[in-house]
């Protein structure tokens, strides 16, 4: 049998970029809000130890825990890490160590970014202080980083005064935005797909064991738990299985509401696809009605389904694809 | 109680991209191996279990693509974990010791070559506190060694040890990705060295349980699950001593690992630092057989390492190299969530 070479594969870039919204609770909304105060408040547990970052529950014991305090803006560093080689969205974008501190007034330690000429400038036990972003907003970032300080730290914080963490416009919740850049790769069998795509056939994959056809393919019969790799190629022509009308008009796109997306068996399928119906209007598309591909220039995949004019198809031919 | 065992374990070769293959198509063949060496099918399973992460793919519901692999028509009882492997068996593991299933299968993969592993894992943390500074998971553990190194127990020769016993153990995995003496390297984030951090890949593995004689019928010397627990910390990262793991401690301890000795111990311990923990956590010497796979040092698919290192333990026992052997699993920054097996195998009769 002669052997084909390995496909190229095929690849894709595939962001995921989105913004988390996440509403606060008592105690991280009057943190946060401090922060664009510059005022850094940590919770009291019943026990007498003070969080900060503060929590609303104790994690020791799980009480409910709402006794702010204010501690201070300096601190000490209880462990380090020198970072080289800052990553996108980091707090600072020249090398950096990351800390934990432990403010002046507080038992737990924050993690944070600090600024420091090197590794031979940061140590485990050095003093440091905040240094606030230009503009705040109520977010762990109004914090710009850490950097050194030359002040001894203050007395016994057990006087770390109470707060009552009203502020004056409270901030309420934070976006999060987030981004992350991944490439895609569609494996074998979709990279076979999409590449008789690009020549205007559709092809399924055939199971070995139940001889079923698969469009488009993922690689594996879901009933047999086993590869396909025969390929087969079914349509162009197919039958309107189910269908739905959609009346919401989704963001980004260009077409207009209402219209059907249905799911259309292709003749030689053992699966339906689903589509666009087009060239028809939409409270005329039924089940059984028959279709075919309209391919746009230059598109890489149909553009939508529309019907062929033949009579519909009997119930009978596509009731076990439903 | 019923008698739960680990019967029959399989993985894939780890790489560091498998570009050309869908998860299902890097799945399957594990999946196949595995029921092979027990003969069953997978209309014979009475529960199927897995683990991932959408993340990793970066793609919504990325398991359902994966469930192709394994015959999910007509309907089967399944479920799934957004974690590692590992806690997919301990699921597994109930569900066969409450006597709704005889036979599980259980699997997990992960591709981390798609994406920025180390910045997707950010996306996990904290959102209000830790996600919005993206710090990433080598920084993490970086901070976690230098506490290790403050507190003296552990000083950079000592993690560069720890690197050079496991890829000198991976030698002898073929499934391994690293394999053999490495270069300690730069600092990726000081004190560690790439050396220290774990290779990214991708990778699967897959387990089947089996209860009593079931087990028994399936495999020869099964890998009897004597115990399994699994605990975490508290979630500010600023709250935890770093150089301590009280919730392995605590797991070990409920699945019985004190009980009496262990002679071989997988420990999910992706970077050099936290193998220290975990030996000291464990109260491990220098009798127990640590990481001979070569660890997650030596193969790191995220959302399989943790089930990797159940199904090396008991492989172990599989061919009677261990009598009782110590698997553990952990999720998350720092050691944050931990999962600890206790497995043991019968004397050859006859």
């Amino acid at each position: 049998m002669p052997s084909t070479p390995a496909p190229e594969v095929l690849r894709a870039p595939l962001v995921v970029e989105f913004p988390f919204t996440r509403s606060l609770g008592p105690v991280q909304s009057a943190f946060l809000t401090g922060l664009r105060e510059r005022t850094v408040l940590g919770v009291k547990t019943s026990g007498g130890r003070v969080l900060v970052p503060p929590v609303e529950y104790d994690p020791e014991t799980a009480e409910e825990i709402r006794d702010l305090v204010e501690v201070e803006a300096t601190g000490t560093v209880t462990t380090w890490a020198w970072n080289p080689e800052p990553r996108p969205a980091q707090p600072l974008t020249t090398p950096f160590a990351w800390v934990m501190v432990r403010l002046d007034g507080a038992d737990t330690a924050l993690l944070h970014a600090l600024d420091a000429p090197g590794p031979d400038a940061v140590r485990t036990g050095m003093r440091v202080r905040v240094r606030w972003a230009a503009e705040r907003t109520g977010a762990i970032t109004d914090i710009a980083c850490f950097e050194p300080h030359d002040g001894a730290a203050g007395p016994d914080h057990d006087g770390a005064p109470h707060h009552s963490g009203e502020f004056a416009d409270p901030v309420t919740r934070v976006v999060a935005p987030a981004r992350l850049d991944y490439t895609y790769t569609p494996g074998r069998a979709q990279a076979r797909f999409i590449n008789a795509l690009a020549g205007q056939r559709i092809t399924g994959e055939r199971c070995p064991s139940c001889r079923k056809v698969y469009v488009p393919p993922r690689g594996a019969c879901p009933t047999c738990g086993v590869a396909t790799s025969e390929q087969v190629e079914v349509g162009p022509r197919g039958t309107v299985t189910t269908y739905c009308i959609v009346n919401i008009k989704a963001k980004n796109l260009d077409i207009e509401v209402p219209y059907v997306y249905a799911h259309i068996a292709l003749d030689g399928a053992d699966l339906a696809l689903h589509a666009r119906i087009g060239g028809i209007p939409y409270d005329q598309v039924r089940m059984g009605l028959r279709v075919e591909p309209v391919w746009s220039e230059g598109g890489r995949h149909p553009d939508h389904y529309r019907p062929t004019g033949e009579p519909d198809a009997d119930y009978d031919t596509y009731k076990e694809l439903l | 109680m019923r008698d739960v065992a680990i019967v029959a374990f399989s993985q894939t070769d780890h790489r560091r991209s498998t570009e050309e293959l869908s998860e299902v198509e890097m799945l399957m063949p594990v999946l196949h191996e595995v029921l092979e060496q027990t003969g069953l099918r997978t209309g014979d399973i009475g529960f199927t279990c897995s683990g991932s992460s959408d993340y990793l793919a970066g793609r919504a519901f990325s398991f359902t693509m994966a469930l192709d692999g394994v015959g999910a028509w007509p309907p089967i009882s399944e479920s799934h974990v957004e974690m590692d492997g590992a806690w997919a068996l301990y699921e597994a593991w109930v569900k066969l010791l409450t006597g709704e299933a005889d036979t599980a299968l259980v699997y997990s993969y992960g591709k981390s070559s798609p994406g920025p592993v180390r910045d997707v894992l950010t996306r996990q943390l904290d959102p209000y506190y830790l996600a919005p500074l993206w710090p990433d998971s080598v920084a993490l553990a970086a901070l976690q060694a230098q506490a290790l190194i403050d507190a003296g127990e552990a000083d950079e020769p000592a993690l560069a040890a720890i690197a050079a016993r496991s890829r000198s153990d991976a030698a002898g995995n073929p499934h391994a990705q690293l394999r053999g003496p490495r270069d300690q390297g730069e600092y990726l984030v000081r004190p560690l060295r790439t050396g220290d951090c774990p290779p990214i890949g991708d990778g699967a593995a897959g387990v089947v349980l089996a209860a009593g004689d079931k087990a028994r019928e399936l495999c020869e010397r099964p890998a009897w699950i004597r115990g399994m627990d699994h605990r975490i910390e508290a979630h500010s990262l600023g709250v935890r001593d770093l150089t301590d793991s009280p919730s392995t401690r605590l797991a070990a301890e409920r699945a019985g690992a004190f009980e009496r000795p262990v002679d071989t111990a997988e420990l999910h311990a992706p970077f050099t630092s936290q193998e220290v923990v975990l030996r000291k956590a464990l109260d491990l010497d220098e009798r127990v057989r640590v990481n001979p796979s070569g660890g997650a040092l030596a193969a790191n698919p995220v959302m399989a390492a943790g089930l990797i290192r159940l199904g090396e333990a008991a492989a172990a026992v599989h061919r009677g190299e261990s009598e009782r052997a110590l698997a553990h699993a952990t999720s998350g920054p720092c050691l944050q969530q931990n999962l600890v097996a206790v497995l043991e195998g019968e004397p050859h009769v006859g």
